[in-house]
């Protein structure tokens, strides 16, 4: 990528955006800081760390779904059927990680049939992931009922709720690390990235270019569904708890923070890095609210005020941008038409 | 509609008449639906399961009318449910806190609260330009946090409910639940309104062409937000009716049943492409997925299956539309290209 003048504009606009998050962010944790003694405690950031793991793990395919113009509403109930069918095969004495294995591999069969749908017979993803929202919760309902599966083996529990030795962050969060970089490559990195801006740009354009649209797009509803099911498994183990109800209204905070982190609605836009950080964002607030008490509840209206409030500031702010440049080219032009008329 | 009867007197037959016309589709699949299910189990056709079906099919139906006029326009209400929610326990507590409250008092508060409740999605929409699913999916979760903060573990009692309220969901009149007279009454009024009035025909031309529509002088922001103000107002008197229906109401009343409703819509016909579908189609969608679930009970299928047939069903609903309009396209080229 050659410095031009663009592209510096471009990358102005997104860490403008990243820099108010930063801001945000530093705001929130010396409020935290200040406001509960109890917050910056090794033991109280290795929780926080590890609440975040699920929703952070189902957001970091999301972003490159929604760069795409794309969205996929059925991450949750992909992460609910994958924490059922784990309970089931561990119910019926399946070596562990072989079910580990098969849970995955449901998570792939299940984006692919997302992508499939969406890709094959060109139906909007909001309706089939709507849909498959629908269909995949009800498997796990199917899988297990209202049964509930607790007896993990210590081994596999202790990866959920384990810490680094001598350090306080947990596991899970590793996991997450490790695959937050590898997306961060993949889109910023190499040409596959790049291709996913060009779709979310202009899908016509794109296709002339020679972009594999189909291809690119059905992998990624894959990589939704596996790493769905992967968030499935880390929340078995992190509450050692399988329910067919696990996860239920978790796109919702996936889809905040992928807005909230700087990705358009209309597509081509966006970071890894914004949205790791609107994540950080979102669970510092949530974890400083839950240190002061407030009710579960008043965290689902904030979360869903994060989603809308992360679409109207922008909005706002280009609206008014535009408002402001057409009043100035009128006062131009009648200071023009001034100067012809004294003439 | 004209072409629909053009292609039947073009001699195409009356099977291709059936999959032109989605109503005649859904009728025929209820009749067979529920023949199948009366010969394996009689106790389905008795008047009692009959007016069961009745009232539980009404309130999804009366969801539907809104739902209708929001996806025509190519939009999306996901937050009926907990707009239902709130006002199902707002006229519950107005009955508790004032007894002696006339309940037209009450039904009119359920829709007054429902209305505002659609504003909020409308401004952002219309006026904020958020998308629609982003927007509802937001206050989905909005409204229902706010319902459980301001119920707070309470819960409204059928013996706090006047009779006369609850003889709604209970009563007959001609054989028929007086709540399904509303409904049949308010989708006569939308299917006569949606198919008459201009300002029926500019929902359909919303969603037809958003574009084509702005330049027709429609005033297209004012539209989608009189869609949701109306899908809030339904959602309201849905919340009124869901308390003379069940009479017990708590935080979670109607949880999830945005996904039923929206299920309903789209097997009814009304495309999530928007500008395609009619009100009396859709309530038709509500009632075969409504004879489903029953037929799923008197098979005794688990309830646990329910969710997943909806949500295949839904599938199938989108599939079946993105075919019928490609065939259409595909002839519409064909004719073209012979003038």
């Amino acid at each position: 990528m050659s410095q031009n003048q663009t592209s510096t504009r471009r990358l102005a606009g997104t860490v403008g955006w990243e820099a108010i998050l930063v801001t945000l962010l530093v705001i929130a944790i010396l409020g935290g800081t200040l406001l509960n003694k109890d917050f910056l405690t090794a033991d109280n950031w290795s929780n926080l760390l590890a609440n975040f793991v699920e929703i952070a793990l189902m957001a970091l395919p999301l972003t490159l779904i929604v760069i795409t113009k794309e969205i996929d509403l059925s991450v949750a109930s992909i992460l609910g059927l994958s924490s059922s069918l784990l309970g089931l095969l561990w119910d019926a004495k399946v070596a562990m990680p072989l079910a580990i294995l098969l849970c995955l591999l449901v998570g792939a069969v299940c984006g692919a049939l997302n992508g499939f749908l969406i890709v094959r017979f060109r139906l909007p993803s909001l309706a089939v992931t709507i849909g498959t929202l629908a269909l995949f919760r009800g498997f796990a309902y199917i899988l297990l009922g209202d049964k509930a599966v607790a007896d993990f083996p210590p081994k596999y529990t202790s990866f959920g709720i384990g810490v680094i030795p001598s350090t306080f962050v947990p596991v899970p969060f590793v996991l997450f690390i490790i695959l937050a970089v590898i997306f961060w490559v993949l889109l910023h990195h190499t040409t596959a990235g790049r291709c996913l801006y060009a779709i979310g740009g202009n899908q016509t354009a794109a296709l002339f270019s020679g972009v594999n649209i189909s291809r690119l797009k059905t992998l990624l509803f894959v990589a939704s569904g596996v790493i769905s099911a992967l968030a499935g498994i880390v929340y078995t183990f992190r509450f050692s708890s399988s329910r067919a109800d696990n996860g239920t209204g978790f796109e919702l905070s996936a889809i905040a923070a992928v807005f909230l982190g700087g990705v358009t609605v209309q597509g081509g836009k966006g970071t890894v890095t914004g949205v790791v950080l609107s994540l950080s964002l979102i669970e510092i607030i949530n974890n400083v609210l839950t240190l002061a008490d407030v009710a579960n509840e008043i965290l689902r209206i904030i979360t869903g005020s994060l989603l809308i409030i992360s679409i109207l500031l922008p909005n706002l702010i280009a609206s008014t941008r535009e408002r402001l440049r057409l009043l100035q080219r009128q006062r131009e032009i009648a200071k023009l038409a001034a100067v012809s008329t004294t003439k | 509609m004209t072409r629909e009867v053009k292609n039947a007197s073009n001699g195409t037959g009356w099977l291709n008449v059936l999959m032109r016309s989605r109503e005649a589709s859904l009728v025929l699949l209820i009749v067979v639906l529920t023949a199948v299910t009366a010969t394996l189990n009689p106790r389905f056709l008795t008047p009692q399961s009959l007016k069961d079906l009745m009232l539980n099919v009404s309130i999804i139906g009366l969801l539907v009318l809104g739902q209708t006029v929001i996806i025509l326009m190519r939009q999306i209400d996901l937050s009926i449910s907990s707009t239902v929610g709130i006002t199902a326990f707002l006229s519950g507590i107005l009955f508790v806190s004032h007894p002696g409250i006339p309940s037209l008092a009450v039904v009119f508060a359920a829709i007054l609260a429902g209305l505002l409740l659609g504003a909020v999605n409308a401004i952002l929409i219309a006026w904020g330009r958020i998308p629609a699913l982003i927007t509802t999916l937001g206050t989905l979760y909005i409204f229902r946090g706010a319902n459980y903060a301001w119920v707070h573990g309470r819960q409204v009692n059928a013996v706090n409910v006047p009779g006369s309220f609850l003889a709604i969901g209970t009563a007959t009149f001609l054989g028929i639940p007086i709540l399904t007279w509303i409904v049949l009454i308010l989708l006569v009024v939308f299917a006569v309104g949606l198919r008459q009035y201009r300002a029926g025909r500019e929902y359909y031309a919303i969603g037809s062409n958003p574009n084509a529509a702005i330049l027709a002088g429609i005033n297209v922001s004012r539209r989608i937000a009189t869609g949701f103000l109306i899908s809030g107002a339904i959602a309201g008197l849905a919340g009124a009716l869901w308390l003379a229906r069940f009479g017990t109401v708590d935080a979670t009343a109607a949880e999830g049943i945005e996904l039923t409703v929206i299920t309903s819509t789209v097997v009814g016909g009304v495309a999530i492409t928007g500008g395609v579908g009619t009100v009396v189609g859709a309530v038709l969608g509500a009632l075969l997925l409504s004879v489903f679930s029953s037929t799923l009970v008197f098979l005794r299928v688990p309830s646990f299956w329910q969710q997943a047939f909806q949500g295949a069903m839904l599938l199938l609903a989108i599939a079946v539309d993105a075919y019928l309009a490609y065939r259409h396209a595909l002839r519409s080229r064909v004719k073209w290209s012979r003038v």
